[in-house]
């Protein structure tokens, strides 16, 4: 192909001349998307092309060994997870970690971001430091988090043993339920941070003499939070959860390096159970099935908050 | 602006895509990528070391190697295999994953590769590991099975004079030792949600009778001795005898465990004697650690029961370094380099077993005159996992099904027997 690159780059090289000496006036549409297409090129090729060909592999019976859809299934990778109760298990569990992990960080993260933004004495100090958990990697954060709830030398054992809250160590990760709820603690404590930031930037955005005014009025420092900054901050809330929102339907790497989806499956998501399909048991196509069945509920979930917190700003 | 030059435009964008993806020119040595593993057998400083020995000597090859850790490997390997040319020439394989793998066509065909001298040194059953349906898909290099550990100096304290040779016996020394508080949970397990509760449950289970496949190639492993073995499992737990957080743990963790003296008994792979027993980094009971037969329960017909755990090397079909990957599997299975790091793992060389062979072997290192004889006695108990394509999957039910039964969440009879149901859909 070298000899196209070689005839076709003096055109192209005369080109970006001749539209470089125009002004903007002069430019046209359809000049400026000519400049456009290797981006479009690269993201159709990287993003848009793995979508459509995971479309296509959810209908067939494809293995991972050999990834080209060849045997036609059409919905059955869909259909058999209907009646499948692991699914449905692995629905319920990811909805309820998405549900506490999501409405956890957004709580610590409002009070978080209120609290810095009263600039208390070293407030940037708190600000600088609130980027570290959300700096380390998931998987290194899973790693730390392990270590924390090991029942022979874990730190939450010695702590709450020193502080004399239980009579012997504990084996945490033993119970699905505990499990999974520690995976929560350790999620909402690598992503709190990017909420407080989120939120902390919108709200020093917010003009002081709005409060001030309320003041003067007589409102509450209740009111104030809900009547004034809670409506103005609704923008950022709405970006910070459906951000948050979509991640945590699709926790996988943490729960991977923290129990492995167990005990007894009790910490595996809908994500691992995809892991599993694919690329345990090495079933492409339904696998592919289920990595579209999350990105509709994502989607779905997405659209409700929109649909909720989305108010085009009106005149009353 | 000209239709012309839009279509220029075009040319050379998928000019310079496609320039960017054709294969470069062969230009010096040839690049063999190898995917290990970070867990039982030679340490990654150890295999580095084989690496850069090999590089030396063949400077026409480059081996670039890779570590994940054992519950990865299976899935790296399934994952290389959907590109082309894989992302790796030789993985190391295990025992269970061969039938899966030759199925699927990811092997090299290495029966014609040989040499008559090589087929008949290495032992029989380390063949059998690489061997499917006649045809060998590669190197036997780990011949591992799991083993019985004891501190010693835990039971001189509370006046035990020999290791347990069952596992009744053992329950009533863990009492004494529990007793005694000289040790809070006298023996800790590997039963996370892994490969490595099949292993020890398997251990149990024939050790008490049972089988995990019956003579028709049906799921045995629901058997009322199965169910009994499960049980047992779950009793130890309630007793006190069994660490808790044995459900949770894989076997480094039961080595830290075992090393750090917070265990009198433990079941592992061969690794763990050096590292416990002789390396003073590593373990807190340098010089107290022993190592007997694996018990069985009383009135099983043998005496002891163990696992095969075994490993190969093996070089994929599609590679395009094929020869070059399969010198290295030679070099790094060659005799003398498993004499030179037999302290985690023996060589698969019967002639090093007996004669002048073995008086070489035991005086290699500090842990050879104990493993090899250990090696000796419990081989002949050892037993193999099923060979079977929908192994990956099947063990993946048969763990779920003993974490249920550790949790409490089915009963041992209920949790096995729907394991067993699957094993028999998934054999359909």
């Amino acid at each position: 192909m070298g000899w196209a690159i070689y005839y076709a780059q003096p055109i192209f090289w005369r080109t970006i001349v001749k539209f470089s000496k125009k002004s903007l006036s002069q430019q046209t549409e359809s000049e400026g998307m000519t400049f456009l297409y290797p981006a479009l090129l690269v993201i159709f090729v990287i993003t848009a092309l793995p979508v459509i060909f995971t479309f296509v592999l959810s209908f067939a019976d494809v293995q991972i060994f050999d990834p080209i859809p060849r045997h036609f299934v059409w919905f059955d990778n869909y259909l058999k997870f209907i009646n499948d109760q692991t699914f449905w298990q692995s629905i319920w569990r990811t909805a309820y970690f998405t549900f506490v992990s999501v409405g956890l960080e957004l709580v610590l993260g409002l009070a978080i971001a209120s609290l810095i933004n009263a600039k208390p004495f070293g407030w940037q100090f708190i600000r600088a430091s609130l980027i570290i958990p959300w700096a380390i990697p998931t998987i290194v954060n899973g790693a730390i988090w392990r270590w924390i709830y090991n029942a022979d030398y874990g730190a939450l054992n010695a702590l709450l043993y020193s502080l004399g809250l239980i009579d012997k160590y504990q084996v945490w990760l033993s119970n699905s339920f505990v499990s999974l709820n520690l995976v929560i603690l350790a999620d909402v404590w690598h992503s709190v941070p990017f909420i407080a930031l989120i939120l902390q930037a919108a709200l020093s955005t917010i003009p002081v003499e709005v409060e001030e005014a309320s003041m003067v009025d007589g409102a509450n420092v209740w009111q104030r939070f809900f009547r004034i900054r809670l409506p103005l901050l609704r923008p950022a809330i709405l970006v910070a959860l459906v951000v948050r929102t979509v991640e945590a339907f699709r926790v996988f790497d943490i729960i991977y390096v923290i129990t492995q989806g167990g005990p007894a499956f009790g910490t595996v998501t809908i994500s691992y159970l995809t892991y599993l399909e694919s690329f345990k048991y090495g079933r492409l196509g339904s696998g592919s099935a289920l990595s579209f069945l999350i990105s509709a509920f994502t989607l779905v979930m997405a659209l409700v908050y929109i649909r909720i917190l989305y108010k085009p700003e009106t005149v009353e | 602006m000209s239709k012309f030059f839009r279509f220029t435009m075009l040319v050379v964008i998928f000019a310079m895509v496609l320039s960017a993806c054709a294969p470069k020119a062969d230009t010096g040595p040839k690049t063999v990528k190898v995917l290990a593993m970070q867990q039982a057998g030679a340490t990654p400083e150890e295999m580095n070391a084989i690496v850069a020995k090999f590089n030396e000597a063949n400077p026409t090859t480059k081996v670039e190697i890779e570590y994940v850790a054992y519950d990865a490997l299976h899935d790296k390997i399934t994952t290389a295999m959907a590109a082309n040319p894989p992302t790796y020439d030789v993985v190391l394989v295990d025992d269970i994953w061969y039938a899966e793998f030759a199925k699927n066509g990811y092997l090299w065909d290495v029966t014609d590769q040989i040499d008559a001298k090589t087929k008949s040194d290495v032992f029989a059953s380390a063949w059998d590991i690489t061997t499917v349906n006649g045809k060998a898909y590669g190197m036997p290099w780990l011949l591992d099975e799991k083993y019985f550990f004891y501190n010693e100096a835990m039971l001189k304290e509370a006046g035990i004079a020999a290791p347990p040779t069952t596992w009744e016996e053992l329950m009533a020394q863990s009492a004494i030792l529990k007793e005694k508080g000289i040790v809070e949970y006298p023996i800790v397990w590997s039963w996370a949600q892994a490969e490595a509760a099949i292993c020890d449950f398997v251990v149990l289970l024939y050790g008490n009778g049972g089988s995990f496949m019956d003579a028709s190639g049906a799921p045995a492993f629901n058997s009322p001795e199965g169910v009994a073995t499960l049980q047992w499992m779950v009793d130890s737990i309630d007793a006190g005898i069994t660490n808790p957080a044995s459900v949770t743990y894989l076997e480094e963790d039961v080595r830290n465990t075992f090393s750090q003296g917070k265990a009198a008994f433990a079941l592992n792979w061969l690794y763990m004697y050096d590292l416990a027993a002789v390396n003073k980094d590593e373990s807190t009971i340098v010089g107290n650690v022993k190592m007997s037969l694996i018990p069985a329960f009383e009135g099983n017909a043998a005496a002891s029961s163990s696992i095969n755990g075994s490993m190969g090397f093996s070089v994929i079909e599609k590679s395009p370094n094929k020869e070059a990957a399969w010198e290295y599997v030679k070099f790094l299975t060659s005799e003398a380099i498993q004499q030179e790091y037999s302290a985690h793992l023996l060589p698969i060389y019967q002639t090093n077993y007996s004669g002048d062979g073995l008086a070489k072997l035991t005086a290699l290192n500090e842990s050879n005159p104990v493993t090899v004889p250990a090696f000796n006695a419990q081989f002949p108990f050892s037993h193999v996992r099923p060979k079977v394509p929908y192994y990956s999957e099947g063990s993946v039910a048969l763990q779920l099904a003993i974490q249920e039964a550790l949790t409490k969440a089915k009963t041992p009879q209920q949790a096995l027997d729907d394991a067993a149901a699957k094993w028999v859909e998934l054999g359909k």
